[in-house]
């Protein structure tokens, strides 16, 4: 912001401003953060708290020889990747299309936004019935082309239950990449198109050398957010399957939930929770810093 | 660029395509919408039709006569509300002051409220769940919207500070000329023009809290009961009312959408800001 008038030395104001944010910050986000690492080194189950106690990295031993936690780590990375692949696909397609002028853009660019603002409840349910093995819509309309004989328990089996959980997230969030890279895509000068057809480019010239360079930013801050908020949510699955059938949809949050909701079991859950933050954070820089690289070169 | 405009080019170009997305993105919704208005018994028959020989209301009655749903809308409109207003007295002064001062700790303040965007859940709600059991407020509208700023407070601040960025600083100046105090400026010149940016914030966050699910599923049990949960809730053991449900689901999301559409130009523009010009 450079210079700025509105300074005088030794202000307070600033700081004034900002302290009940970080004041209600500090204590409901990072205190209890904290109290979420002192637990993930703790005995901590709710109804035996006579063996509630300190016990170094127990728990962080049991979850690297713990086979569940080492499937839902799997779960988790195939959840992240098929998600962010498709829904990036998806949103892209949707964003060039929305990006060309014709009658009715308004409207239809509205209604594809609806499935990001659906409560995650709504959107579970929604699907969960439409994939019902009984009634739901997709078994009656596969049957009714012909392409089924007998009905898909779609979400009662472990070979389909976590596509079929993955194909709501999708609808869910191809929205966000559609309206951030459409924003991307308007912001490109149309001098530049211009400039290539004029060097004689063809089509795919032009989207190879001009759109996606100049969509790469764009691109990669919302792959960024998008990885990050599709690794913490858990909602969807809890609501479609709980984490079954077994534990074929078990990703990281889904166990750390299950754990402290269902076991009770504090210390265990913490340390799944941290031990996903860890990964999470290590993704993250790993990514930034790429980024960072990329942009020097 | 000229582009040849042949309807037929046009058909197969957006149209089509579009067609197929949009349909994509709301065929759950009509299918939901379809279900409930279909009495109960249809909708387990073995011979299948798109829609009810008899559409009916019988859904929605039900949900408000046999159900509490009037109760579970109170519950969710009321800490929808006061978590965007605590969300907004908060975090205008806060993102003001990010926007318009240079100070020492600026900017790893700054920072610090994108990272914890990005913390899990469960790091918080452990925690969250036994600092509630220990000061007494489990099971009340204030623990939900106490949980609910945890997500909405960091969001709010980074969307309201690039809200304010947009407005020129020499409104501020022009303002403390006429006379105004620094807080005269922001109360009396830069909430005005600030105005459509806070209002859409805070239907963002009262949208999110008004659909959140996980923090009210452990914080509340009995006394609140937001409709997320109290749909949850109908899904039995053995045995889902799938009519009650599609109307519940229809009735929670109808005025969310509507809510959303007003704000979508708003919104779009403070949280593509960043990412487009970065």
């Amino acid at each position: 912001m450079g210079q700025t008038p509105l300074r005088k030395k030794r202000d307070l104001l600033p700081y004034a401003l900002v302290t009940p944010a970080l004041a209600i910050t500090i204590a409901i986000i990072f205190l209890p953060m904290f109290q979420t690492i002192t637990y993930s080194f703790s005995q901590y189950i709710l109804y035996k708290p006579q063996e509630k106690g300190f016990i170094g990295f127990e728990n962080y031993k049991a979850a690297l020889s713990d086979p569940l936690f080492a499937s839902s780590l799997l779960h988790t990375f195939v959840w992240i990747v098929s998600i962010i692949v498709f829904q990036f696909l998806l949103g892209f397609t949707t964003a060039l299309l929305l990006n060309r002028r014709f009658a009715g853009r308004g409207i239809a660019r509205s209604l594809i936004l609806v499935p990001w603002v659906t409560p995650s409840v709504i959107t579970a349910l929604m699907w969960r019935w439409m994939y019902d093995g009984n009634h739901g819509l997709i078994n009656q309309l596969l049957a009714k082309f012909g392409l089924i004989k007998e009905f898909i328990p779609f979400l009662a089996q472990t070979s389909t239950a976590m596509g079929s959980i993955i194909v709501a997230l999708i609808w869910q969030g191809f929205p966000f990449f559609a309206i951030m890279l459409l924003a991307g895509l308007q912001a490109i000068p149309d001098e530049l198109y211009e400039a290539a057809e004029i060097d004689g480019a063809t089509k795919s010239q032009r989207f190879f050398n001009v759109t996606i360079p100049m969509l790469k930013p764009v691109i990669l801050t919302t792959i960024l957010l998008r990885t990050i908020w599709v690794a913490n949510s858990l909602d969807i699955i809890l609501i479609m399957t709980g984490g079954g059938p077994g534990y074929s949809t078990y990703t990281l949050p889904v166990y750390s939930y299950i754990k402290a909701y269902k076991g009770m079991d504090f210390g265990y859950s913490s340390t799944i929770a941290v031990l996903l933050t860890i990964l999470l954070m290590i993704i993250v820089t790993g990514y930034v810093r790429n980024i960072l690289k990329s942009q020097e070169d | 660029m000229k582009r040849t405009h042949h309807p037929l080019r046009m058909a197969l170009g957006p149209y089509l395509p579009i067609l197929l997305i949009v349909l994509f993105a709301i065929g759950p919704y009509l299918w939901t919408f379809i279900s409930s208005i279909t009495p109960e018994t249809d909708l387990y028959r073995a011979e299948f039709r798109f829609f009810p020989e008899h559409p009916t209301g019988e859904n929605y009655t039900r949900l408000f006569t046999k159900l509490d749903f009037t109760s579970n809308i109170l519950d969710s409109l009321l800490v929808a509300l006061f978590t965007a207003l605590l969300g907004l007295g908060i975090t205008v002064p806060a993102s003001y002051s990010f926007s318009r001062f240079k100070f020492k700790g600026r900017n790893p303040l700054l920072m610090q409220f994108l990272i914890i965007n990005m913390f899990p859940i469960m790091l918080l709600i452990v925690p969250l769940f036994v600092m509630m059991r220990v000061v007494g407020i489990m099971d009340t509208h204030f623990a939900l919207i106490i949980a609910y700023s945890t997500f909405t407070i960091p969001f709010s601040t980074w969307m309201l500070t690039s809200f304010f960025n947009a407005i020129p600083i020499d409104l501020d100046k022009a303002a403390q000329i006429d006379g105004c105090s620094r807080i005269g400026a922001l109360v009396r010149i830069i909430i005005p023009v600030a105005m459509p940016g806070i209002v859409s914030t805070g239907i963002y966050i009262f949208i999110t809290a008004w659909n959140e699910y996980l923090y009210a599923a452990i914080l509340t049990s009995s006394k609140i009961r937001t409709i997320p949960i109290a749909l949850q809730n109908m899904i039995g053991e053995f045995r889902i009312e799938w009519g009650l449900l599609t109307a519940g689901g229809i009735i929670s999301a109808l005025p969310v959408i509507i809510l959303f559409f007003f704000i979508q130009k708003q919104l779009i523009t403070g949280m593509t800001a960043g990412a487009v010009k970065g």
